[in-house]
């Protein structure tokens, strides 16, 4: 899926700017990972990169570690290139932070039973819509085809008045 | 005294709200034209009244008043004058305000130039303005009051937020809500159309300009609010499906399946039911989008449960007007006489598939805000709905959406030929193909399905442009006369186009700047260079630079391409003093108009060193620049002569569509 965009904006200034409530929301802007933070190996760093994108900052609103400066998020993105480090797997690397967190820390939520709903809805909405266009189309042919032959069947008054003066017409020739 | 003046003016504004939410429809069950036409009247004077409360705020922030506790906590006497105006809506209070106001901002104008309304229409319509302008004006009196004074007025105020003391707050939030807020009036129109049980074509061509002007601004509001994050907060990024994005975004997407609808109920008298549901839909999503950012609900569902005032009450008011509009719509529905039968392939057809994507992807969306907070307030877990949901279950709708968007206008009313309408589309096929194909030639790395995304959005930006190629003959008839044709098409055939294109070009920005764009994080210190996608950024140094009211830290850098100088760049590490808190000033060059170079200061390091975030952003300003042209085209729609002359009268008008059909 090419539209694909990008994630990487932070909860704050919309926080600060929309919901306005409170100062205490908006701290400054941030600088979320930081050089001494980074893995030496490119392919490693950007495997890291990949999944803090879809990491939460437990701390933060609705930001991923990658995004954030909280320190809680600082020392999730070491843990996870530690566990990179030592060859855990993108899958082991985040399986383990959903034991050690709980599911919220997944960005992306699973396919599971309580999710369904979440899943669903929107292809459902779809598939409700195409249900109800198919049956506006079957209705609408109805309509069209009950015209057709009233049409043939029925003149309006106009018209038989017309048709009337017609044949009076021709009687008279 | 002011202050007090502005506060009873609000209290007034309330008893002429209540007063134009009974009176007028009152007169239009009994038929008493004299109850209807105090409508007008009282929804002017109502604009004038909350005008000047409006004033007396803005008054007391400028003269910097810090016995109003509002003022006090929302400005310092050291901001620029242009953030003591701004900050009177950079808060909770304030925006509530801002929001009534242009509530009747709408109410008034409804109220000045609906002179061809039928007075009934026009009754019911501003008595339904008064209801919302009454409860909201409640909600402000009696939970957000911005007049409280303090006892002992403080010698200082508590500043602006810094992230606020931007110009964005001085365009932002004005449009969005000139966006969300406008479309009331589809609402009201569609509550007063159901409360008289007709409809007519007639009624869709008097609530369009009000649709097209709410959709317009808000495109432009939306694209703002991004940009502002962009260049404020140093990441570099845009959009980032965050709830309080998607409360915007919701009403955007749902506005533009009511945009569309209402052309079909325009033009051919169908799809009446769907636009009048529409209608409530996406005000309803504007009232949802006012309760998830101003209840609090969003910072905690436990927040939101200890201290309910204001959540309960914009709750109440959600409840009221969504439940009472679709009450009404379920009732009085099935009286409204359908109008209009037409083929699947047909110009019709193909905006029943646009409504069906947008409603879809906006029910995505939707849920994806919703849904965290519904599982934890019924089960108590936690999780977190982010843009990697989002981008798997939005997206592949818009892929068909967009495939279909070029093919629309070239499909004629009531059956269509969709092999002849393709046919007309091969040019723009022929770009979309040839496109794709140079970029898997020519373009190394990036995602792989980047070039077939770029293909799509140049079929949507040449396709955009094919009704308009057909009907003026171009590469058919001689240039002049193509050229005078062009000048003679009605400004709405613009106005589809520009929109498309608009839309494509958002699409293309998003595409390449995010499958494109190079990055790099590193310490630099004075003398340090470093390269990305050919440019070469060299830290000439930093200096400190104080202000009034903050402090920079400001980089220099020397920005070279191939030896050739190409700018020099200052971004800066900013501390507010009054507050302490840090900002990021990012330095940004555009290049060709297209692409960003972008440029952000991290902290401090030891030895003399700095983090530095710098971006490479192919094409991003597409993103931007194309809600501008969205935006364009909105206008071009709405100077339109059908739309300017409003409401045609009603025997008049079937002549006019079956001219321009």
């Amino acid at each position: 899926m090419t539209f694909s965009l990008q994630p990487r904006v932070v909860y704050r200034l919309f926080a600060a700017l929309l919901l306005a409530l409170s100062f205490q929301l908006a701290t400054g802007p941030a600088f979320a990972v930081k050089p001494d933070e980074m893995l030496e190996d490119p392919k490693l760093e950007a495997r890291a990169r990949d999944i803090s994108e879809g990491l939460r900052c437990l701390v933060c609103q609705n930001q991923s570690i990658d995004d954030s400066d909280a320190p809680l998020a600082r020392d999730l993105r070491i843990l996870v290139r530690e566990r990179l480090s030592k060859g855990d797997t993108d899958q082991r690397v985040k399986s383990f932070l959903v034991d050690r967190y709980g599911e919220f820390v997944l960005l992306k939520p699973t396919f599971s039973s309580k999710n369904l709903l979440l899943w669903a809805f929107g292809p459902l909405v779809l598939i409700l819509g195409v249900m109800a266009i198919f049956l506006f189309y079957r209705r609408n042919r109805m309509i069209a085809q009950k015209a057709e032959v009233e049409g043939k069947n029925h003149l309006s008054e106009a018209e038989q008045e017309r048709l009337n003066a017609i044949l009076s017409d021709d009687e008279k020739a | 005294m002011i202050i007090e003046l502005g506060h009873f003016m609000l209290v007034l504004a309330l008893a002429l709200a209540l007063i134009q939410s009974v009176v007028p429809i009152w007169g239009a069950q009994t038929n008493d034209s004299r109850l209807m036409a105090i409508a007008s009247p009282i929804a002017i004077m109502q604009f004038l009244f909350v005008g000047l409360a409006f004033a007396a705020l803005t008054h007391a922030y400028v003269t910097s008043d810090f016995s109003v506790q509002n003022v006090w906590e929302n400005s310092h006497s050291t901001m620029p004058l242009l953030y003591k105006f701004t900050s009177v809506w950079g808060n909770h209070e304030g925006s509530m305000l801002l929001w009534v106001f242009i509530l009747v901002i709408f109410s008034a104008l409804v109220g000045a130039f609906g002179l061809n309304l039928p007075p009934k229409l026009k009754a019911n319509t501003l008595a339904v303005q008064g209801w919302i302008t009454a409860a909201f004006l409640l909600f402000v009196l009696l939970t957000s009051n911005p007049f409280h004074r303090i006892a002992n007025a403080p010698i200082e105020g508590r500043d602006l937020n810094p992230i606020l003391q931007d110009i964005g707050l001085a365009i932002h939030p004005p449009l969005l809500y000139l966006g969300y807020v406008g479309f009331s009036i589809a609402f009201s129109f569609s509550i007063a159309a159901l409360l008289e049980g007709r409809i007519d074509a007639a009624w869709a061509r008097w609530v369009r300009p009000w649709v097209l002007v709410a959709w317009g601004l808000l495109t432009l509001g939306i694209a703002m609010g991004s940009y502002w994050a962009y260049y404020e907060l140093g990441w570099g990024g845009y959009w980032f499906w965050d709830p309080v994005e998607n409360a915007s975004f919701m009403p955007w997407l749902s506005g533009t399946a009511l945009l569309h609808s209402a052309i079909v109920m325009e033009k051919r008298g169908a799809l009446k039911v769907w636009t009048i549901l529409l209608s409530i839909l996406t005000f309803s999503l504007s009232l949802l989008g006012t309760f998830l950012v101003r209840s609090g609900v969003l910072t905690s569902v436990h927040a939101f449960a200890t201290d309910p005032s204001r959540g309960v009450f914009i709750l109440i008011l959600l409840v009221a007007f969504i439940g009472g509009g679709l009450s009404l719509f379920a009732w009085r529905a099935p009286m409204l006489k359908q109008g209009g039968v037409f083929s699947p392939i047909s110009r019709e057809g193909s905006l029943v598939l646009n409504n069906l994507f947008l409603s879809a992807a906006t029910a995505a969306v939707l849920v994806g805000t919703l849904y965290p907070l519904a599982l934890e307030a019924t089960t108590g877990a936690k999780i977190s709905v982010g843009a990697p949901f989002f981008n798997a279950t939005f997206g592949p709708m818009m892929v068909p959406l967009l495939i279909a968007v070029p093919v629309g206008p070239l499909l004629a009313w009531k059956r269509g030929d969709l092999f002849a309408a393709m046919q007309r589309l091969f040019i723009a096929l022929g770009a979309a193909i040839f496109v794709t194909v140079l970029c898997y030639a020519l373009i190394n790395g990036g995602s792989a399905l980047a070039p077939l995304g770029i293909g799509l959005a140049v079929w949507v930006m040449v396709g955009a442009l094919a009704e308009m190629q057909l009907r003026i003959g171009l590469f058919k008839l001689p240039l002049g006369k193509s050229f005078s044709r062009l000048i003679g098409l009605p400004r709405t055939v613009f106005g589809a186009a520009l929109g498309h294109f608009g839309l494509g070009m958002t699409l293309l920005g998003l595409i390449v700047a995010s499958a494109y764009q190079t990055e790099d994080i590193l310490v630099m210190k004075p003398g340090d260079q470093t390269s990305i996608s050919g440019y070469t950024f060299q830290l000439d140094g930093f200096r400190e630079h104080a202000e009034f009211n903050y402090v920079d830290l400001i980089g220099s850098f020397q920005v070279t391409k191939d030896g050739q100088q190409v700018a020099e760049l200052h971004p800066a590490k900013r501390v507010y003093t009054s507050r302490n808190m840090p900002t990021t000033e990012t330095a940004i060059h555009t290049i060709g108009g297209v692409t960003q170079l972008y440029l952000s200061l991290g902290d401090a390091q030891e030895n003399n060193g700095i983090g530095v975030r710098i971006y490479y952003k192919p094409w991003v300003t597409f993103i931007w620049l194309g809600c501008v042209v969205m935006f364009i085209g909105g206008c071009f729609s709405i100077s339109d002569r059908r739309l300017r002359i409003g409401a045609p009268a009603r025997k008049g008008r079937a002549k006019q569509a079956a001219g321009t059909a």
